[in-house]
């Protein structure tokens, strides 16, 4: 099977991946989709880590990590609503989504 | 090295490989697309791993409705649909570095565990208990209250979602 490390290794590549985009894109849209891509890494080391300690001891059951899980995609899916809610509503008002742009609480 | 190991390698590069594209391709539409294949790859990996269950909500939730509610909204938001002008900002070596210190700092602070090198074994069948799961997210000895918590959290955000997006001028017209 596949050493531990390695899914750690592409999770923790992949929460960077998405850190740079959250920093590089002037999108608002590009920005969740940075933050969907962390969320998404954050998950592998949940699953990976479950997988792990399940082969450690089987009993009783390890439902921990996937009440995390789901929790996780709980508030990813609330995210993304809040958020592409903001973004629509602010390109109504402002007719951009570039966040350089939005400087309305600017003093 | 094993078949498992050679598909696990292809995944990660395509899912790797789709993460870049999703943060510096110029189209939005396209970004989003990638998105799609990424979070397909995510669900691959949950696979490898045995979690079934999530590999299908990944693909249910993530794919299904996230990534298009991410499409719709890339679509309502672009008057144009070519892009007008640089889409990342001009000095991206900053956070270029800051990500690969980050990296850095994670995979070394990951290899200092002591479960860093060890293999992860096949389970048994049916070791992904989703009877246990369910009960145990309705059981108040359980996590029914992070559970009801996170429910009531999303119910929230949905209603104000609606809520900002609303449009006041169209409804007064």
């Amino acid at each position: 099977m596949i050493p531990i490390s390695w899914y750690l290794i592409v999770a923790a590549a992949l929460f960077c991946i998405g850190l740079f985009g959250v920093f590089v894109r002037k999108n608002a849209v590009g920005i969740l989709m940075g933050v969907e891509l962390m969320l998404n890494a954050v998950n592998i080391n949940l699953i990976a880590f479950w997988h792990y300690h399940t082969q450690v001891m089987a009993n009783p059951p390890q439902i921990s990590a996937l009440v995390y899980v789901a929790i996780v995609f709980i508030v990813a899916a609330a995210e993304v609503a809040v958020g592409l809610a903001l973004v629509i509503s602010a390109y109504r008002r402002r007719q951009t989504v570039v966040v350089d742009d939005m400087n309305l609480l600017k003093g | 090295m094993s078949g498992l190991q050679i598909i696990f390698i292809l995944v990660a590069a395509v899912t790797l490989f789709s993460a870049l594209m999703v943060v510096t391709v110029r189209r939005m539409m396209h970004a989003a697309l990638w998105l799609v294949l990424a979070l397909f790859g995510v669900a691959v990996m949950f696979a490898t791993l045995q979690a079934s269950f999530f590999a299908v909500i990944q693909v249910l939730v993530y794919i299904g409705a996230i990534a298009i509610l991410i499409i719709f909204s890339i679509m309502l938001t672009q008057r144009v649909l070519e892009t007008s002008g640089e889409q990342i900002i001009r000095n991206w070596w900053l956070p270029a570095l800051v990500a690969l210190v980050l990296f850095g700092l994670l995979a070394s602070a990951l290899s200092l565990w002591r479960g860093f090198g060890e293999q992860l074994v096949e389970l048994p069948a049916g070791v992904e208990n989703i009877p246990a799961l369910g009960k145990a997210l309705v059981d108040p000895a359980g996590y029914a209250i992070p559970f009801e918590v996170a429910s009531v959290l999303l119910l929230a955000a949905l209603i104000g979602a609606i809520y900002v997006a609303i449009d006041r001028k169209e409804k007064a017209k």
